[in-house]
């Protein structure tokens, strides 16, 4: 089985560097690179909220921040177009997650539902002051990033697709560390129980902050490598909110707290949202808001989580089958406890 | 500069009567249903256009157009409140993304039929002003911003009426305070809570009467409409309504005050600055209540 899984996930990897070879038109790789940036960006929103159930809708702020990040770097130091730019891409990322830390550790101080309502305007304030702090940011004309011109033609996009896969390979690398070591251990335990987890010793406060640092900076990045990729950066294109929900959508859709839930979530959704915005431009938003409606009524938990539910069941009730002859009392399936309990009594 | 401070705490006040008017329905929807609203700007958008639509096409008033859309508003809200029936877990989060939704169908529908240009509503006191005596440098004071305070003050007084001294404000304050128990005594959570919705909805289109009589608008002032009501339920405590009222008012008087002496692009930044320092200092907000243990 192990065997099996993991020549499954070589065949992913080796198809997806394959892509662009196999498919070079220029529309479909930048397609395939946005699906890709927002594949990274969801695993990395995804170590705080789907691991410690903080429920994030101000990441966008992160990815713009890596996006001026980056510009303002290639402007004072003079960059030159080139691959080198990819090298200050983790720096991007670094100045996002530096940001992130003073910014999670007042936003993490409150209720969880509070917390999504701060998320949000933090959002804004980020918003707010690229328009503002015009010495730093140029205000509304945005500004310019070096643009590679020597990668002409259908070859442009490709350079852009391999950085991003490799930051979504990094991504899911932290994401799978997080998941199984210890310290995720502890966030998940946060996500379940915050105050019991206190109780069994964990070190709640910098657990949350350290996850929410460590998501900023996978979305900083992510940010910076779109900047390049843009060419330029404005307040509005940059901090975007429908970044944030496009991201809660992706996690929600896949299963939030899976490594390839969110993953899968921007697969889907991703290329879905680039066909409807340059072919239904009028309806885009309508369509959008119809399909979120639909997707968190139909589907609240999930694709992968409902799908693993329907399989454990379907593997309890062969058992069950079996068993029947012994007229052994097999215990129903396990997520009903689990469905119980969230829902429990709010005294 | 003393007559400048005095000038934004007049504007403050007319300005933050209004923002309350539309932050009241936000957090009371809060409190009762546990849901937050993030669709509350669009609505409010919405309820502006119905006040345009009811102007332009039939010439009515704008504060006898509320007897109209007021009701229309208030089905909507009861509409959005049957989403919400069958959605049990992760209640709070869930309710954030479902009026994103929400407030995007309407933002889109809103875009394609009043096209993204920003348009005012018209009446006299839209344009006409009064200048207000004793200061050194003329102070013109809009007719509209006296007569849309006017109006949140009786909505207010209303909503107050409603919520403190009737049997509906009692199942409703039941209902806030402790769902299980209110239902375990007999109320009806899920009818209260459908008519809490439409409450807040219709407050949405008078605060949206309101904000288009001062501002101009369009589909997309949404975004800042809602960042900025977030702000002021999260500084007033969430789920309290006097808390909202509090908020709304001091943080617009700061807000204004900013504008006038220094610049009007800043104000906004030291609304939000506020709202972190509040946070720091107290993470429940101004009278909301400190966690307890969830089980």
């Amino acid at each position: 089985m192990r065997m099996f899984k993991a020549s499954g996930l070589l065949a992913l990897l080796a198809f997806a560097i394959a892509f662009p070879l196999l498919f070079p038109n220029g529309e479909i790789t930048a397609i395939a690179f946005f699906t890709l940036l927002f594949a990274a960006m969801v695993t990395g929103w995804n170590i705080l909220t789907g691991y410690t159930g903080y429920i994030s809708l101000g990441h966008a702020a992160y990815f713009g921040l890596g996006a001026y990040a980056l510009a303002l770097i290639c402007q004072h130091w003079n960059v030159q177009p080139g691959y080198e730019v990819f090298l200050l891409v983790p720096v991007a990322g670094l100045v996002a997650a530096v940001i992130a830390i003073p910014v999670g550790w007042v936003a993490l101080r409150v209720r969880r539902h509070t917390f999504i309502v701060i998320t949000i305007a933090m959002f804004f304030i980020a918003q707010l002051l690229s328009y503002n702090l015009i010495g730093i940011t140029n205000g509304s004309t945005g500004l310019d990033l070096p643009f590679p011109l020597a990668w002409g033609g259908a070859f442009f996009n490709l350079p852009f697709y391999y950085a991003v896969l490799i930051l979504l390979l990094f991504a899911i690398a932290v994401s799978w560390w997080v998941r199984h070591s210890k310290y995720g251990l502890g966030l998940l335990a946060i996500r379940d129980d915050e105050d019991r987890a206190q109780g069994l010793g964990v070190h709640t406060e910098i657990s949350k902050v350290s996850a929410f640092v460590l998501s900023a900076l996978i979305v900083g990045m992510a940010g910076a490598i779109w900047a390049y990729f843009i060419g330029a950066v404005y307040p509005a294109s940059a901090f975007d909110p429908l970044f944030d929900i496009a991201l809660a959508l992706m996690g929600f859709l896949g299963g939030m707290g899976t490594i390839a839930g969110p993953i899968l979530g921007a697969l889907l959704l991703e290329p879905l949202h680039q066909y409807l915005a340059s072919n239904f431009a009028d309806w885009y938003l309508v369509i959008y808001g119809g399909l979120l409606l639909a997707v968190l009524l139909l589907l609240p938990r999930g694709i992968l989580p409902t799908l693993q539910e329907r399989w454990a069941k379907y593997r309890a009730s062969r058992e069950q089958t079996r068993e029947t002859d012994a007229a052994s009392i097999t215990p129903l399936p396990e997520q009903e406890e689990s469905a119980v309990k969230t829902e429990g009594i709010n005294l | 500069m003393a007559e400048l401070i005095i000038e934004g705490i007049i504007l403050g006040i007319l300005t933050g009567g209004i923002y309350a008017l539309m932050s009241s329905g936000l957090t009371l929807v809060f409190g009762v249903m546990e849901i937050i609203n993030v669709g509350q700007g669009a609505l409010i958008v919405l309820g502006a256009y119905l006040s345009y639509v009811l102007q332009q096409y039939l010439h009515l008033d704008l504060f006898l157009g509320l007897l109209i859309t007021m009701p229309i508003m208030f089905g909507v809200g009861l509409l959005i409140s049957f989403v919400f029936r069958p959605i049990k877990r992760d209640r709070i989060m869930l309710s954030v993304l479902v009026t994103f939704g929400i407030a995007l169908i309407i933002e889109g529908i809103l875009d394609l039929i009043f096209s993204a240009d920003t348009v005012g509503l018209q009446a006299w006191y839209v344009n006409d002003s009064v200048r207000l005596a004793g200061f050194s440098q003329p102070f013109y004071l809009g007719y509209n911003y006296v007569f849309c305070f006017l109006l949140a003050v009786v909505l207010l007084a209303a909503l107050y009426v409603l919520v403190y001294r009737t049997r509906f404000g009692q199942s409703l304050r039941a209902s806030m305070e402790n769902r299980t128990a209110a239902e375990l005594i007999g109320i009806d959570v899920e009818r209260v809570s459908a008519i809490t919705l439409g409450i807040g909805v219709a407050l949405a289109a008078a605060g949206g009467m309101a904000f288009g009589a001062t501002t101009p608008f369009n589909a997309n002032s949404s975004y800042d409409l809602i960042s900025r009501l977030l702000a002021i339920i999260v500084f007033g405590g969430m789920g309290s309504l006097s808390g909202a009222l509090i908020a709304s008012v001091s943080m617009l008087v700061i807000e204004n005050i900013t504008a006038l002496i220094w610049n009007a692009n800043w104000a906004t930044t030291v609304f939000f600055v506020l709202l972190v320092l509040i946070l720091v200092l107290r993470p429940q907000g101004l009278l909301g209540q400190a966690e307890g243990r969830k089980q």
